[in-house]
């Protein structure tokens, strides 16, 4: 097992570049995810890994070894497909085995391997269906049976929940944080969903046309994002863009005092739970009550504040009563829960 | 999983050339389908023009002033584009009634419809021109019964006539399903979504069902012209001469291959049937956008009212007897014993079947051999141009493609003038005669023309194998060459096996290049044998038997390569792969 290094790495067809200079490190063992929008380069970038493309400029290892210029099946770099790209005119054994033959192992070694593979994602009994014949989740197991019984450096996934309905989804998801735990395996997992990203993964690498923007666990992305998109791409923000001066912070008609920062413009961001909505003439900054949404746990209100508009959470309980629309508030931000962004 | 450490593949000193994806044995194959097109189809074409334009030391256009300066010429050329569109015209008012029909209403009828639009297609349209002159000539069965009844003919054969008769009954299938399939790609939404907006009868008809409807229109009747202008052996038949496609096999059969008349009208033919074909890609192409948000399930259709059942199943029953009576004619003229000015053969015998099968065996045995062979070649050049052009980067793929398609507008005449022209001079060892007319130039001959079809049947089914089947494969450790043979050839049998079943059934029946290109009857197929009987009216009876022998096997082999494809498509959407 091993884990990956790309270095600096670009990609194109030919127009405008959809990776440009990539790099990250995937430690041995780690569980990565790649998170990101639709078309943000995720899919590309695992595929380069795979060896599917080569990159106009970097380069990619996998362990020591430097597999840039390697053809895919030289590679053993295991990938689940987002498609699962099971094989239908071969039976869910034939699918599994097909590694393992291209591998030259003794056919009463592959059985073995093939039985215990397909005990491990719980499908000993449907060795001789056809994909056709077997649903989603069943498909899904297959595919990763069939990369997991070569015994990759690297495991890949590419949006492996993506065609499965949301119960299936959570339990699967699950399993495989369980299964990559129990095997160690070096995995980089690509998602675009949040939630997904931040359960399984032990660190995330968020991109955005087709530049990293943060490496971090899933709290430091959290509660330390470095640029607006990480920001409110991880969960709802509110960003202030303004100036400070004299450790005062303006923008827009709110005044923040006692930030700890040179003087120069900023931008300044706190999540929703971070605020707290006291009676007018409080500490804090004045606005009014706009819109108010249940969402339950919590009660979302959007307070015109100056030209902002600050979405604060409030936790709610049986019996709590909500602010009417139009009632003037103050909102309240200790200082530590700011977050200076970058850009 | 963990007990017994797995060995990366043995690594095998395969160069891979990431760049193209592609390994040297793909190199290889482009290199050999190259030079194959080369020899077989471009420098045969481009001899032909090339000698149009030559004096025998420099450029000219002195053939070309001459061709425009002798009368038959003219007359041929006015012919051929006469005869061209009025078939395209007479086509049309069988075809767009029925495809019309077949989209708006729902009733039993539509399914007749789809019988015709394949029945004229399995029998050449030479086949059926001498019995089309029993049923519709002068003095055939029809105009001896309207002279009984009212005292009058129409004269359905006389002359140009005759052409634009047979070639409408056999062509208007390409129109019918042409535009068929583009009525029934305009989503319903589309015309609800008009109704909705205030459009309604000619308004709705006029801005939103015919403009889509149109590229499907136009495609399938640019094609019907081109094959009319490419189709020799039909006015042969029925005697007429003046026109293009016959007098060049004329000049160039009687003249010799010397006389540069014989190239220029090849070259006008080439032009033409290269603008035409391009037309009707064209089109398709515009179809294709025009309909690329999710193909609906065509117009509403509605309730057909009694009226309007009447008139259909009228039309539609006419429509019917006039596809099927070269068939019918045929078979008559094949188990009849003299049919001459009456309505029916005085008596019936199966006398003629039992000459084809003692004197034709050799024409039937020469057909499979040659059309096998064809359509071998036809299956693995277009599975390997399919492949190439759409799994590797190599340079050129696309031009490789193109070139292989383009031999659809290649008329048979002049790939066969071509293939005269440029391989006569080379002989054989072992004084077996010119290489040009050896008999596995026909089979050449055939592989080029139908190349096409196989290609466009590999290409389909390689487009529909996702590639990532390809890519888990590879990554598992199978090389481009294992993937092939283990992923991408099980996968794309069906289209490879229809492929080959178009390419032999339509080879089948080729006369053009046929024609030209045999000149022992030892060698000869089953088209030119029909065609040497059908030219003398003792040899009629057998002729037809032939055909009807040829009729059956190109069906058979059609609906084969229906069936075929139909299953597939069936294992494939069984398969219910997110792909
Ligand atoms: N074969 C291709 N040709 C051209 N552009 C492509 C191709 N595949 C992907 N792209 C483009 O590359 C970008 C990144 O795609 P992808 O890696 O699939 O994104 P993601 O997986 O993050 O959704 C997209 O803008 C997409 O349009
Ligand atoms: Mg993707």
């Amino acid at each position: 097992m091993s884990g990956v290094e790309i270095e600096r790495v670009s990609f194109g067809y030919g127009g405008a570049p959809i990776l440009d200079d990539v790099s990250l490190n995937v430690a041995k063992g780690e569980f990565f995810a790649f998170l990101g929008p639709s078309g943000s380069g995720k899919t590309t970038l695992l595929r380069l890994v795979a060896g599917f493309g080569m990159p106009s400029s970097g380069t990619i290892r996998v362990g020591a070894r430097d597999v840039t210029l390697v053809p895919p099946w030289k590679r053993n770099v295991g990938m689940v497909f987002q498609s699962y790209a099971l094989w239908p005119h071969m039976t869910v054994e034939a699918n599994v085995a097909f590694g393992l033959e291209q591998r030259g192992l003794p056919r009463a070694e592959i059985g073995g391997k093939v039985r215990r593979g397909l005990e491990l994602v719980g499908l000993s009994q449907l060795a001789e269906r056809r994909p056709a014949q077997l649903s989603g989740g069943q498909q899904q197991r297959v595919a990763l049976a069939r990369t997991l019984v070569v015994e990759p450096e690297v495991l890949l996934l590419d949006e492996p929940l993506s065609n499965l309905d949301a119960k299936l989804r959570v339990e699967m998801r699950h399993e495989i944080s369980a299964l990559q735990r129990k095997l160690g395996l070096t995995t980089i997992y690509v998602t675009h969903d949040q939630e997904e990203a931040n359960s399984v993964a032990d660190r995330i690498a968020v991109l955005d046309g087709g530049r990293i923007q943060q490496v971090g666990t899933p709290v430091e992305l959290y509660d330390r994002p470095a640029n607006r998109f990480v920001a409110t791409f991880l969960g709802t923000a509110n960003i202030l863009e303004g100036h400070v001066t004299g450790r005062q912070f303006q923008s827009g008609g709110i005044s923040i005092p006692d930030i700890d920062r040179a003087d120069g413009p900023a931008a300044m961001a706190f999540r929703p739970q971070d605020a707290q909505i006291a009676p007018p003439d409080g500490p804090g900054f004045g606005g009014t009550i706009a819109r108010r949404e249940f969402l339950g746990g919590t009660i979302r209100y959007s307070i015109a504040a100056g030209t902002h508009m600050i979405v604060v959470d409030v936790p709610h309980h049986r019996n709590a009563s909500a602010l009417e629309i139009g009632t003037p508030v103050s909102v309240m931000i200790e200082p530590a829960r700011f977050v200076t962004l970058a850009g | 999983m963990t007990d017994v450490a797995v060995q990366p593949a043995p690594v095998r000193r395969t160069p891979y050339l990431a760049r193209w994806a592609a390994t040297p044995f793909h190199i290889g194959c482009a290199a050999l389908i190259a030079a194959y097109l080369v020899a077989f189809l471009i420098v045969p074409v481009a001899s032909v023009v090339f000698v149009a334009f030559w004096d025998g030391s420099g450029f000219t256009l002195v053939n070309f002033a001459d061709f425009f300066r002798t009368s038959i010429m003219i007359e041929s050329a006015w012919n051929s584009i006469y005869v061209g569109l009025m078939t395209v015209a007479l086509a049309s008012a069988i075809a767009v009634p029925l495809a019309y029909f077949t989209v708006r209403f729902r009733f039993r009828g539509a399914a007749i419809i789809q019988t015709l639009g394949v029945v004229p297609l399995v029998m050449p349209p030479f086949v059926g021109a001498v019995a089309m002159q029993l049923v519709f000539g002068k003095n055939g069965s029809i105009n001896l019964l309207l002279m009984d009844a009212f005292g009058f003919r129409i004269p359905f054969m006389d002359g140009l006539n005759g052409v634009i008769f047979v070639e409408a009954l056999h062509y208007f299938p390409f129109i019918l399903l042409n535009l068929s399939a583009s009525l029934a790609n305009i989503d319903s939404a589309m015309e609800e979504s008009a109704q909705n907006l205030g459009a309604s009868g000619w308004r709705l008809f006029s801005r939103i069902v015919f403009p889509l409807a149109l590229p499907g229109y136009v495609a399938g009747a640019a094609l019907v012209f081109a094959k009319v202008f490419d189709d020799l052996a039909t006015p042969l038949l029925l005697n007429v001469t003046n026109m293009l496609a016959p007098q060049a096999y004329l000049r160039v059969t009687s003249v010799g291959i010397a006389d540069p008349m014989g190239y220029v009208i090849s070259t006008i033919l080439v032009v033409l049937s290269v603008m035409a074909v391009w037309l009707s890609l064209l089109a398709l192409k515009n179809r294709e956008f025009a309909t690329q948000q999710r193909g609906g399930g065509g117009l509403s259709k509605r309730e057909i009212s009694r009226g309007e059942r009447i008139a259909a199943y009228g039309f539609i029953l006419a429509a019917l007897f006039l596809a099927l009576s070269p068939h019918i004619g045929i078979l008559l003229l094949s188990v009849g014993t003299i049919w001459s000015f009456s309505v029916l053969p005085d008596g019936f015998t199966l006398a003629h079947y039992t000459t084809i099968f003692r004197e034709a065996g050799g024409f039937m045995s020469n057909t499979i051999l040659y059309c096998a062979i064809a359509a071998l070649i036809d299956v693995v050049l277009g599975a390997m141009i399919a492949y190439l052009a759409m799994r590797t980067r190599l340079p050129g793929r696309h031009l490789l493609d193109q070139i292989a398609m383009a031999a659809v507008a290649v008329p048979g005449l002049v790939l066969g003038i071509g293939i005269l022209r440029t391989y006569f001079p080379v002989d054989l060892p072992f004084g077996a005669g010119s290489l040009a007319t050896f008999w596995l130039m026909l089979a050449i001959a055939y592989s080029v023309r139908r190349l096409p079809y196989a290609l466009r049947s590999c290409s389909a089914a390689l487009q529909q194998l996702h590639q990532s089947l390809e890519e888990a494969a590879e990554n598992l450790g199978a090389s481009k060459s294992t993937t092939l043979m283990r992923i991408v050839v099980p996968l794309m049998a069906g289209g490879i096996l229809a492929g080959f079943v178009t390419s032999f059934a339509t080879a089948a029946v080729e006369l053009s290049a046929t024609l030209l290109l045999v000149t022992r009857d030892a060698n000869a197929p089953l088209s030119y044998g029909i065609y040497v009987y059908m030219q003398s009216p003792a040899g009629r009876g057998p002729g037809a038997a032939l055909g009807v022998v040829a009729v059956v096997v190109v069906a058979i082999a059609t609906w084969l390569s229906f069936r075929v494809a139909e299953r597939d498509r069936a294992k494939r959407t069984r398969s219910g792969m997110a792909i």
